[in-house]
């Protein structure tokens, strides 16, 4: 011991993180001292000039120093190549839900009044709503974005926290219908809670086999120690309860569609989204770097998960009546098709054809999915958004452009060629079965036909039936939801005829895989 | 003889496990999870003691850390809901199924 040596933190690589929360922290200031009628002119430019910048950061990098080959800040995160096409994916995800965010119509103008009472209608009647959304999202955001690029469990639980925390409050500031709203702030927090604490027990388990919390050192130990292996499947099943929580998988998914459907749309379109691409790198990482000489062990088990999700995700969504709560099933069931990916591991070539393929799918995904629930704002009637399917009859002749770009996601989600969801399931699929899970696949081609049912019947309840004499109105969008809905429509086109240069893209950045 | 501290460890996780299953009152679930979080810490604290290095005593600050911010959120959220149905019980919270 020769005194103690200061760390080393690569503040370059880690520029578009400390971007991220650097932004969030001044936004807090800024409600502290700024006055209210400002706040919010300040929050919108600064949001998304920091998304935008950090973005641009993580292009910059690529383009100027490649891809790092070795974990930095003292190996605690691993910038390498899956982590900076997860950041950009997670960016653009969150700049077209900060322009959903934006809209003033969706979060509570005082979350402290009672529902109901004369302080909620006198904060109404003041105007605006909380400007605190903004960041909180920011801190969300960079949570995500940690998460997916930890490289050792105690900043990967850390991650995991920074993204929950601002979250479960995002999910309880909707503007109508406060009590679902708040209702499902609660229950996704005990939830959340409950299941991080599970994720907690097991990283305990495997330091306490393992000696270190580093994923590289994790791995390294898989052939080092012997005798503890009671402690390291059990940590390996706990970490995996607190992570398939996170992604949704059945039998972990009876938030999902409860928190979708009470959250303000803007948080749903931002968790449904990023969340979901964050936990996958987060997965990816617990079981492909740190477990990845245990796959013998976890395989059966994530297979079992896997078609239970893929199965849960489309038949429960066939009964559902609420427009958000079948997206929420939807996003289930796409959880189930990404599991299989990470299922088909090999070797290197194969688990980068597989990675390449994750990637994609999340991108191509998590655009569409934004997309969808920023159409879900604009269909309103008296009580704010039309949530009951019923109220969605007819909605092709009273709007047919909005309802011709819903069936587009719709059909994306369903995975219909020329739409960016067919070669998002094509490229996962073909991984999975050349990884030798065809089983999965069956059960997975299987079960996006049952999906595609559904997804039919939301068509052709829109155009072929007579619309309701009362029914929603099509809000007029205000520039960033209109901007939000072609954006997401355009993706989906590009993706879906031209993948090449994306999957090139996603194949570069999965080429050198995970670094240890 | 660090085993009978990890026995602890996990009695506490199991009491905090099964009182978030059948409690009813949201802020007493969420000091069972709390409970939870601290079985972790004696757990990680112990494998410290064991490998005989310093990484668990660490995690075992940040993880107190998290709780306390996770403290913050959760009574917010538990308060505002408390005021608009003047009930903390997580069966009252019955609006959002199927």
């Amino acid at each position: 011991m020769n005194g103690i040596q200061p760390p080393t933190i690569e503040y370059g690589q880690l520029m578009p993180l400390l971007l991220v929360f650097g932004a969030a922290i001044v936004g807090v200031l800024i409600e502290a001292f700024a006055p209210r009628y400002l706040r919010k002119a300040i929050h919108v430019p600064l949001t998304m000039l920091t998304l935008l910048g950090a973005f641009g950061l993580v292009i910059v990098q690529v383009l100027r120093d490649g891809v790092p080959t070795a974990a930095v800040a003292m190996g605690a995160i691993a910038v390498d190549g899956p982590s900076l096409f997860i950041w950009g994916v997670i960016l653009v995800l969150s700049v077209v839900s900060v322009l959903l965010i934006n809209d003033d119509d969706n979060f509570v103008a005082s979350a402290a009044a009672v529902p109901g009472s004369p302080d909620e209608e006198e904060a109404i009647a003041r105007g605006g709503a909380h400007t605190e959304v903004y960041p909180l999202a920011l801190f969300a955001i960079g949570g995500m974005m940690l998460f997916a690029a930890s490289n050792d469990l105690l900043i990967m639980f850390v991650g995991l926290e920074v993204m929950s925390l601002p979250l479960y409050l995002l999910c309880g500031l909707a503007r109508r219908r406060r009590l679902l709203s708040q209702e499902s702030s609660v229950k996704y927090f005990l939830l959340g809670a409950f299941s991080s604490a599970f994720f907690l027990y097991g990283m305990a388990m495997i330091y306490g086999y393992a000696g270190t919390v580093d994923l590289g050192g994790i791995n390294d130990a898989l052939g080092r120690v012997g005798g503890q292996d009671t402690l390291l499947y059990l940590g390996t099943a706990l970490l995996g309860v607190g992570l398939f929580f996170k992604i949704g998988a059945a039998p972990f998914q009876a938030w999902k569609p409860d928190v979708y459907q009470g959250a303000p749309t803007p948080i749903t379109a931002l968790m449904a989204s990023g969340t979901l691409v964050a936990a996958f790198g987060a997965v990816l990482r617990v079981f492909w770097v740190a477990l990845g000489n245990l796959d013998w062990d976890w395989r059966p088990v994530m297979w079992g998960i896997a078609i239970l999700t893929m199965i849960v995700g489309a038949i429960l969504a066939i009964t559902q009546t609420d427009i958000k709560r079948m997206l929420a099933y939807s996003s289930i069931a796409h959880a189930g098709f990404l599991l299989t990916g990470v299922i088909a591991t090999g070797e290197a070539t194969q688990n980068a054809n597989s990675l390449s393929a994750l990637l994609f799918y999340l991108l191509a995904y998590g655009i569409t999915t934004v997309g969808a629930f920023a159409v879900v704002t604009m269909v309103r009637d008296a009580g704010g958004e039309a949530g009951h399917l019923s109220r969605w009859a007819g909605l092709g002749k009273r709007s047919p452009a909005l309802a011709g770009i819903f069936a587009f996601f719709l059909l994306a989600f369903a995975g219909i060629p020329l739409t960016s969801g067919f070669f998002g399931k094509y490229a996962v699929f073909a991984a999975a079965v050349a990884g030798g899970a065809l089983p999965l696949v069956v059960v997975g081609v299987v079960s996006s036909a049952i999906a595609a049912f559904f997804y039919v019947r939301v068509i052709v309840l829109m155009f072929f039936s007579e619309p309701a004499a009362d029914g929603p109105t099509i809000a007029v969008p205000s520039a960033g939801t209109a901007a939000v809905v072609a954006l997401a429509a355009a993706a989906t086109v590009v993706l879906g005829v031209y993948p090449q240069p994306v999957f090139d893209l996603a194949d570069a950045a999965a080429s050198s895989l995970f670094v240890r | 003889m660090t085993t009978h501290y990890l026995v602890l460890s996990a009695l506490l996780f199991a009491i905090g496990a099964v009182g978030v299953l059948v409690r009813r009152n949201a802020i007493v679930v969420f000091m069972c999870v709390e409970l939870m979080l601290n079985a972790c810490n004696l757990a990680f604290v112990t494998f410290a003691r064991q490998h005989g290095n310093l990484d668990g005593q660490i995690i075992a600050f940040f993880v107190m850390v998290v709780a306390a911010a996770e403290v913050v959120v959760g009574l917010a959220i538990i308060v505002t809901i408390f005021r608009t149905r003047r009930s903390a019980s997580v069966d009252d919270a019955n609006l959002l199924k199927y």
